[in-house]
């Protein structure tokens, strides 16, 4: 973004730079943005470390070596009792692995729930994340989904707003794979199993929250590839400068 | 910049003097009631504290799920263990008649129990699941005496607050609070499926407490030692597990 603003209009902006910049993003988004993606790093790498001591998946209440997995991952494991077909076992990082998961976790979780609550009493959600009345409809849903496909450079009006489709993935990822993630990982803690029993019943048992866990994972971790490689389609500086700082050049029409 | 205006300072200074003296009195607070865990001194101290804390406030009396017979499982997995001592096959020749169970520490009759006495104390049993941190399940009976019966048995002082219990592999020792001491489902289990609990199982006796992870139900156990602090034992972190780099609570 920074590359397209003329010359004149760069020289005007030391001048005068409220004229040539608007805010982009509150105090509260980047925060939580950036608090969000310290916690997501370490959940996944930590949440990969853990899969490697038994990278296999079951669905019911009980699943191990002698039983018969819905998924295999054909992967090297940290422990010796899981058949492998690799000839060396991987060192155990289990112990650091999940401190530091459940205290990513409960940053997310604290992330998450302040990030809820100012989104729905600010009205961040009504104006920003749900989409505007005249985008809701099917015919501006697969336009935008078409542009995309067309790989059609954002518009100007994109550097200070969430086209639909953002709005729609945001609001999957905040309201439904974030809550998922975290149900389905408490379902898989025995404490919680004992004062919430319900909550691991209706998932169908122990083994279908991990797997469905794992299954997340991998949504969100699809969420975060793509919405990094629009970042930098989009003008990478800019869209860091812009989560960073809060403010964006003002598009020049 | 924008400058900052003084009500904005007060305003957060207020804020950040109440987040701070909140965090302080939360401490105070966790600490009377005993909700921080050995184990909280470390970089990952916080989690672990906010993770034990919680779940003491919603499961303290809460019961692990029970399940019917039909769902025990036909192939129950035994993890492997550090290969089995001379002591442990020495009383494995002898049908484990001279294995004892030495409750000792803060009781006012510190006893030494033979398998048979054990077994001979009133029954209980469950149906649950087991699972291991590294994410595999299974489910089976487990019949044994309550944990609980043992500490009246030997007249557990009032001020004991953990108990501490160490398997005949030396290395093998956790300790678990009041709360999961005291609770029904805390066995000392001699049975499984209904038959005697096999050795790769933790035979001839294990702890076995369904609301933590299996590290915590730990086998062929010998010695229960009730105290109020967990600072003499070990490196003062409560049990082995943190020693090795795992967490003391396995509630999650």
């Amino acid at each position: 973004m920074n590359a397209s603003v003329p010359m004149t209009d760069r020289a005007s902006r030391l001048v005068m730079p409220a004229a040539t910049e608007v805010k982009r993003h509150s105090s509260i988004v980047r925060i939580t943005h950036w608090l969000t993606t310290i916690a997501f790093f370490a959940l996944l790498v930590t949440g990969a470390e853990i899969v490697l001591s038994h990278p296999r998946f079951y669905w019911g209440e009980t699943g191990n070596v002698n039983m018969r997995p819905w998924l295999n991952l054909h992967l090297p494991s940290s422990r010796d009792t899981v058949p492998t077909g690799y000839g060396y076992v991987l060192p155990d990082q289990n112990g650091w692995s999940r401190y530091l998961h459940f205290q990513a976790a409960w940053l997310a979780v604290a992330t998450g729930l302040f990030y809820l609550l100012w989104g729905f009493f600010a009205g961040h959600f009504r104006r920003n994340v749900i989409p505007a009345s005249s985008d809701r409809s099917l015919r501006k849903i697969v336009d935008s989904i078409a542009s995309r496909l067309r790989f059609k450079r954002p518009g100007p009006e994109e550097a200070w707003s969430y086209n639909v489709l953002q709005r729609l993935s945001y609001l999957v990822v905040v309201f439904i794979l974030f809550p998922l993630m975290i149900w389905t990982g408490l379902a898989m803690s025995f404490g919680f199993d004992a004062a919430f029993p319900l909550a691991v019943r209706l998932l169908g048992g122990h083994q279908t929250a991990r797997s469905l866990h794992f299954l997340v994972t991998i949504l969100l971790t699809l969420f975060v590839l793509v919405h990094v490689v629009m970042v930098i389609l989009a003008g990478f500086r800019a869209r860091m400068r812009a989560m960073i700082t809060g403010r964006a050049a003002r598009p020049t029409e | 910049m924008s400058k900052i205006s003084r009500r904005k300072l007060i305003t957060t200074g207020l804020a950040a003097t109440a987040g701070v003296s909140g965090v302080a009195v939360a401490a105070k607070l966790a600490q009377r009631h005993g909700l921080i865990p050995p184990d909280s001194g470390g970089l990952y101290g916080p989690g672990e504290t906010l993770t034990y804390a919680a779940q003491r406030l919603l499961n303290n009396h809460a019961m692990a799920r029970e399940f019917s017979r039909s769902q025990i499982s036909k192939d129950p997995f035994a993890n492997e263990v550090a290969p089995l001592g001379d002591e442990f096959k020495r009383l494995q020749a002898a049908s484990f008649v001279d294995w004892r169970l030495t409750v000792d520490g803060m009781a006012a009759r510190p006893t030494a129990f033979s398998l048979a006495e054990i077994r001979s104390f009133p029954k209980s049993s469950h149906i649950t699941m087991i699972g291991c941190e590294e994410g595999w399940t299974y489910i089976a009976e487990w019949s044994g005496v309550p944990l609980s019966y043992i500490l009246d048995r030997v007249g557990a002082l009032p001020q004991v607050r953990y108990v501490v219990y160490r398997s005949i592999q030396s290395d093998w020792w956790e300790s678990i609070d009041m709360s999961d001491a005291l609770h029904p489902q805390t066995l000392v289990a001699t049975g499984m499926n209904g038959a005697d609990l096999p050795v790769p199982f933790g035979g001839p006796m294990r702890l076995r407490l369904p609301r933590q992870l299996g590290y915590k139900s730990v086998k062929y156990i010998t010695r229960i030692t009730l105290t109020d602090t967990l600072k003499p034992f070990g490196k003062g972190l409560g049990s082995a597990a943190p020693e090795g780099g795992y967490a003391w609570y396995a509630g999650i």
